[in-house]
């Protein structure tokens, strides 16, 4: 159970290469059959600990040590989304906690403070402890209180750790988690990027976006009906200024944990294969995967290499998470594009399966138009909104602001005011390929809407006379003109 | 109005609590409790009160007191031993204090700590009912109350006088009980499930039942979770005395 497998990918080349530079395999797997308990520790130190999304240098050669760590519970106020704030419940200020990397062998020397301010008693369940509760029996700690307690960590891998206090639920589900690395003896093979992620469900009171100050809902937890599924404690903690980045040819590690309550993860990250995946964070090393689940209360470590620039989207592929409840984080990449790895588009048109010209049936628009009334600007905006709310939202976000590098903003948008007629055929048609916005290149597919012309006009008009654009009053004849003009 | 009687009287004003029969949530070995007819302060007591209380007694003052009776946070916040500090509210509840403080205020004014099964009784009480446990609102008001920082430097009166006519039992701050420790909480929540059942009972049904208990896990792991020399910021107390009956 002491194994550390260490099998490679034949195709992760790079990885290999440097391997070979500072391991031998045969070597280290007789090593690792040492009897962890026996290991005798020399030396104290105290842990670097490190708030998302770093993690602390890699143990490394050192031998096992006494190794110091001091944690800290805040109860405070924090950003869930831009907005709506929470009261999260937290170890060492950020949710996730604190990251703490040890190596097997290891005697940690854990002191868990509550601060002062804080209403509730705590503790911490480390699932690298071998010992009753994973030391929760042991660090139960009041307000303005610390408890001490030792362990040896046993067996390497990557665990998660919570808060066990009653009623464990609401402890978890207000952000108390966080990650142990146990590394085998000589450390990880090197990578060149490390960073560190966490996901976790949350539930308000009100629905999700509702602004101010939420409360957490316990029937909605009860009932597994999250308002909020994010990265690192918040919408938004790994995208735009936020996101992680690499180079081109570096190799990235993520060690990634899933603090629940209650909901499984299907982490993906698009547009990127794992070259190595340590399934649920232990020692088993599967390759080439696309997404791997990541139970509540589990964790896994998954490398790859990054092959081409730009910016690949890190989800929770049970999808509306992703793009409903901000489950979405980024990776940026800088560096030289391969046209032989990736492309980009070749060849752009818009493809409809019964032929382009076809297939409306003539509407007798004169009819229709008299039943019904004529709408007011405002009444236009008002059920433009609605339609927005329901058709646009998800990409282009509430405020128009979109997702920086995968769609397009349309708040202050210049290539949606320049051409009213344009912008009309996009949301009639759809749009494939790029497009310059604001000066940022967008490469992405908008699929045809099926709206009326009415529907198309409302929503139009709408966007126009929101978020500083022309207020352009776009009507359904404009529409029916793009309609039958193209 | 209130506020002037509790400052016209240094005895402070308390109700008289009609004993009766009931199921505690959580905690007790026998699944009904008794409980006789007791009176109880309106309030938690303040600073002020405690003031006037340490002032005459000395031993307790913070510079005088032996480590044994309180830990190294007692009367945290306090300028000196007998004076506030300027954020302070004298109409606040008095905390940072320990149990054996507490006792010893009680003793003092010829009064008692509430055992946890009185307090819980009267806790059980929201403004028109005298058990609304099972109401959605009881619930979610307390469950509120754990997310809202800082209570503790609210006056006195803040929240809602209850059925018997006692302010400030859910709101305010943690209060002490003569028998805090005698629910055995291990720290391991979840083996207390498995051990005892009667620290669980009636928690089967979902909904109402579950919020139910949550709020009063709360109380008991807070309880759990302290020794009778410890003093936090959240946690205060108020005095009770029997009901002498012909």
């Amino acid at each position: 159970m002491n194994k550390f497998r260490k099998t490679f990918s034949s195709v992760s080349i790079l990885v290999l290469a440097f391997l070979a530079l500072t391991s031998c395999n045969s070597n280290e797997a007789e090593k690792s059959n040492v009897d962890a308990s026996k290991i005798v520790i020399s030396g104290t130190m105290d842990a670097v600990l490190t708030s998302p999304p770093f993690v602390p240098a890699s143990v490394g050669d050192r031998p096992a040590k006494k190794l110091i760590v001091n944690m800290e519970i805040l109860e405070q106020e924090g950003t869930m989304t831009d907005g709506t704030t929470y009261i999260y419940w937290t170890f060492g200020g950020s949710v996730p906690g604190s990251f703490i990397r040890s190596r097997v062998g290891d005697e940690v020397e854990f002191t868990l403070s509550n601060h002062p301010d804080n209403k509730l008693p705590h503790n911490i369940d480390l699932h690298a402890v071998t010992g009753p509760g994973g030391g929760a029996t042991s660090s139960f700690v009041a307000p303005g209180h610390e408890k001490t307690f030792s362990f040896k960590t046993l067996n390497p891998g990557l665990y998660v750790y919570h808060c066990a206090t009653a009623p464990v639920g609401m402890h978890i589900a207000n952000g108390m988690y966080g990650l142990i690395l146990v590394e085998p003896e000589g450390g990880l093979p090197k990578v060149d990027k490390e960073y560190y992620i966490m996901q976790g469900d949350f539930y308000t009171k009100g629905e999700n976006g509702e602004p101010g100050l939420q409360a957490f809902d316990m029937k909605k937890a009860v009932e597994e009906d999250a308002d909020y599924v994010v990265f690192n404690g918040k919408v938004g903690a790994l995208t735009g200024d936020n996101a992680i980045t690499a180079n081109v040819g570096e190799t990235v590690r993520l060690y990634v944990g899933n603090g629940g309550p209650n909901l499984v993860s299907s982490f993906h990250v698009i547009g990127e294969i794992f070259d190595k995946v340590n399934i649920e964070g232990g020692s088993l090393i599967n390759e080439n995967v696309q997404t791997t689940l990541i139970p509540a209360g589990g964790a896994s470590i998954v490398e790859f290499k990054v092959d081409v620039p730009g910016t690949f989207i890190i989800v929770d592929h049970s999808i509306f998470r992703a793009f409903n409840k901000g489950a979405l984080g980024m990776l940026k990449v800088t560096g030289e594009e391969d046209k032989k790895l990736y492309s980009g588009v070749q060849q752009e048109g818009i493809y409809n399966p019964e032929g382009g010209t076809i297939q409306t049936m003539p509407t007798d628009d004169s009819k229709k138009q008299t039943v019904k009334k004529v709408k007011t600007l405002a009444e236009k905006i008002e059920s433009g909104k609605n339609i927005y709310t329901k058709t646009c939202f998800a990409c282009h976000q509430a405020n128009g602001e979109g997702i920086a590098s995968a769609f397009p903003p349309l708040a202050k948008s210049d290539y949606l005011n320049d051409d009213v007629k344009r912008a009309i055929g996009i949301v009639l048609n759809g749009k494939t390929g790029e497009i310059t916005v604001n000066g940022e290149k967008y490469n992405s597919i908008m699929t045809k809407q099926t709206l009326t012309s009415v529907e198309v006009a409302e929503v139009l008009t709408y966007v126009y006379n929101s978020w500083g654009n022309n207020k352009t009053n776009v009507t359904a004849n404009m529409v029916d003109e793009v309609k039958n003009g193209h | 109005m209130l506020l002037i009687a509790v400052k016209a009287n240094c005895q402070s004003k308390m109700v008289t609590i009609k004993g009766g029969t009931y199921t505690p949530l959580y905690g007790r070995d026998s699944l009904q409790v008794t409980i006789l007819d007791f009176e109880m302060d309106v309030y938690p007591v303040t600073n002020k009160d405690f003031l006037e209380f340490i002032k005459k007694k000395s031993k307790w003052k913070k510079s005088k007191i032996i480590r044994l009776f309180a830990d190294e946070n007692y009367l945290y916040s306090w300028k000196s031993d007998t004076s506030l500090n300027k954020s302070q509210s004298l109409e606040a509840p008095i905390t940072n204090v320990s149990w054996f403080v507490a006792n010893a205020y009680c003793e003092c004014q010829g009064k008692r700590l509430p055992t946890i099964d009185e307090w819980e009784y009267v806790a059980m009480a929201n403004e028109k009912l005298p058990d609304a446990r099972i109401l959605k609102t009881y619930n979610e008001f307390i469950l509120s109350w754990y997310e809202k920082p800082k209570t503790f430097n609210n006056k006195i009166g803040s929240t809602f006088k209850n059925y018997w006519g006692v302010f400030d039992l859910h709101g305010l701050v943690w209060e002490w009980t003569s028998d805090f420790n005698s629910v055995l909480i291990s720290g391991e929540s979840r083996k207390d499930v498995d051990n005892d059942s009667n620290l669980f009972c009636g928690s089967a049904a979902v909904g109402a039942t579950d919020l139910m208990n949550y709020a009063a896990f709360m109380r008991y792991a807070i309880r759990g979770s302290v020794k009778a020399k410890y003093t936090m910021k959240n946690l205060g107390f108020r005095c009770v005395k029997d009901k002498i009956t012909n």
